[in-house]
């Protein structure tokens, strides 16, 4: 059997991307207005275009297959988890010799020795661990993850990146993100032009809520194995703490203990069904992955990535959800923009400052009395050096107390710097603001 | 629906970044804590405490109810915000001994916004007066201390006499209670 596209031969290349050059390189009547069909498109996307991926999971592997088989060659993909067993059944990239070993690296490997031409850079390590530089390198960025957390974090360092002129977005600062979920039989794609359409904060409220029971329930009247499994987890485990440590979803010896204790609490109440699996289930949050599910959320995301980085055909307008519990079901709609979102919704305003010598009470009358702001009684807190700070919060005693101080020190003094950014709060906006210190005239030494 | 010219350009590793440098921008979870905190509206029966100032996600709640069975009490509350707030709700826990209904001697606090009924529009005040709520009027209807809520609901008398005794420092039935009046 002939590999894909194996040769690196002329005819062969040609042969290889013949189909694509047909929607690269003419027109038609679903193209995007402004499309020029040109074989730059597929030197673009080969050539130039940098995709990150995010999770090397189910659905992680699906995407990179697809981009890759696609024609992109620059690749990266982070997952800071090691293969398990229970993962083989679908994350196909893996191998039962694999199992200990990270995901992205085994997967990066596979799609690199698989497709020639591609290029998987893998990253075993958290989203957390790189920096702006790292992630402004891309063009466009794919998540395929299980954690609201981790979304909510890309999303926010996305909109980091966004930088305006005048209050106005610069787009060449935009990276896209497409985003892919499942669960189950149901799942969505998305793409989020940050800035532009609605993003992950934005429509925060849309993803289901985590089940909890109420305390009393768990602790008095349980009904359900889940109870009996809630109280050991919630309230048994803190008390007795067997080995001293929090639980580990992944340590049997955790979900044995936890297992047992269940067990002699639902005998107790004459309930029924705790078995070792839903034990785990519940301490772990598992929802059953199933594969047609990520394969069809995986490959609507890699469309969306082809769509995006040729500009050959209008991208999905922006949220689609996929459900095949019974028949197969589809339906896209536009998700709106969150007025007030605590992230996209933050365009930085620039507040003018004589100097590094005026005083944190200086900049706070600028605020209270400047008409851009008039504020009342704003609150401030900045990120120092990688580390929070809270400059002055006059509403909560105990705060004011101890950062009074803070007043009467210059911005230089507190380690604020031309072009610092600042969180204010302040009963006059729904929202903390984020504020960019502007010195009038940096003194000659500081200037680069 | 624009398209992204801006996406033709070839990007290179360790371009320079633009003016606003090495700054991490501010997670949505410090964006709302920062808004929640400096709005804190707090009843006269109510006072925070920050070990450290600039960690506004640590901090302490102090109780101290001027009316009800707990009038003259003190009672302090422990309070982690996680990074996934508002989507999740801080956690809370009660770290005076107690004796109430709602409140068990590990201080695990049955209210339903800090666990089933949380969401994102609620803020740090609304637990502030949830709290507050809970020491004016105890619900035995769902109880976590079970003996106190049954002691509740059969004769407020002893239930009164119990929390005094508790409050005082002593022992209710087998539990030693120490002192928590202001």
């Amino acid at each position: 059997m002939d590999k894909m596209g194996s040769g690196e031969g002329p005819d062969n290349l040609q042969y290889r991307w013949c189909h694509l050059r047909k929607v690269l390189e003419r027109t038609g009547p679903f193209c995007h207005p402004d499309f020029e069909p040109s074989p730059d498109n597929l030197n673009f996307l080969m050539e130039s275009c940098k995709l990150l991926v995010i999770g090397a999971g189910g659905l992680g592997c699906e995407l990179m297959k697809d981009l890759a088989l696609m024609g992109f060659k620059d690749i990266h993909v982070i997952d800071m988890d090691t293969i398990e067993l229970s993962n083989l059944n679908r994350q196909f990239l893996f191998r039962r010799r694999d199992i200990g070993q990270s995901k992205a690296e085994v997967a990066a490997k596979f799609i690199s020795t698989r497709i020639p031409g591609c290029h998987v850079t893998p990253h075993f390590s958290k989203i957390q661990d790189f920096d702006e530089t790292f992630y402004r390198s891309f063009h466009i960025v794919i998540s395929g993850l299980d954690s609201i957390v981790a979304r909510r974090w890309i999303n926010g360092m996305l909109i980091s990146l966004l930088s305006y002129k005048d209050g106005v977005l610069d787009q060449s600062s935009l990276i896209p993100l497409i985003d892919g979920g499942t669960e189950g039989f149901k799942g969505n794609a998305r793409v989020i032009l940050p800035g532009i359409t609605a993003c992950i904060e934005c429509t925060l409220d849309l993803f289901p809520p985590q089940v909890t029971y109420p305390l009393c329930t768990i602790a008095n009247t349980p009904r359900l194995p889940e109870h009996c499994i809630e109280y050991v987890k919630v309230i048994q485990w803190s008390k007795e703490n067997p080995w001293d440590v929090p639980i580990d979803g992944d340590d049997p010896q955790h979900i044995n203990w936890i297992y047992e204790k269940a067990m002699e609490r639902a005998v107790q109440f004459g309930i029924q069904g705790i078995t070792y699996r839903l034990v785990q289930g519940v301490v772990k949050n598992i929802i059953p992955a199933v594969a047609s599910t990520n394969a069809v959320v995986a490959a609507a995301c890699a469309t969306e990535v082809f769509k995006l980085a040729t500009s050959c055909c209008v991208p999905l307008d922006n949220y689609m959800v996929f459900n095949d519990v019974d028949g197969i079901y589809t339906y896209t709609y536009q998700a709106e923009r969150k007025e007030d979102c605590l992230a996209c919704s933050q365009v930085p305003t620039t507040v003018d400052i004589p100097g590094p010598e005026a005083k944190l009470e200086d900049l706070i009358t600028v605020l209270c009395e400047s008409p851009k702001f008039l504020m009342k009684s704003p609150g401030l807190t900045a990120t120092i050096d990688g580390k929070n700070r809270t400059l002055y919060m006059p509403t909560v005693a105990s705060i004011e107390e101890k950062t009074r101080v803070n007043l009467k020190k210059s911005l230089n003094e507190l380690g604020l710097e031309d072009g610092s950014q600042l969180m204010v709060a302040d009963s006059t906006s729904p929202n903390t603001l984020i504020i960019i210190l502007k010195f009038a005239s940096p003194p000659d030494f500081e200037m680069e | 629906m624009i398209k992204l010219f801006s996406l033709k350009q070839q990007k290179k590793d360790g371009e320079t970044a633009p003016k606003t440098g090495n700054q991490k921008k501010p997670s949505a979870a410090q964006l709302r804590i920062t808004k929640d905190i400096n709005e804190l509206n707090l009843p006269k029966t109510c006072n925070t405490e920050f070990p450290d100032p600039d960690d506004l996600l640590t901090f302490k709640l102090i109780i101290c109810p001027d009316e009800g069975f707990y009038r003259g009490g003190r009672f302090s509350f422990s309070f982690k915000v996680g990074p996934n707030y508002p989507h999740e709700p801080p956690k809370v826990k009660c770290e005076t001994p107690v004796y109430h209904p709602n409140i068990d001697l590990e201080g695990n606090v049955c209210l339903n916004i800090l666990r089933e009924d949380w969401k994102p529009v609620l803020t740090i005040n609304s637990i502030v007066y949830g709290l507050q709520y809970l020491f004016l009027e105890p619900n035995p209807e769902d109880p976590l201390n079970k003996e106190a809520a049954e002691v509740l609901q059969n004769n407020r008398r002893l239930f009164e006499q119990n929390v005094q005794k508790a409050m005082r420092g002593g022992y209710v039935g087998s539990v030693y209670f120490e002192r928590c009046l202001k």
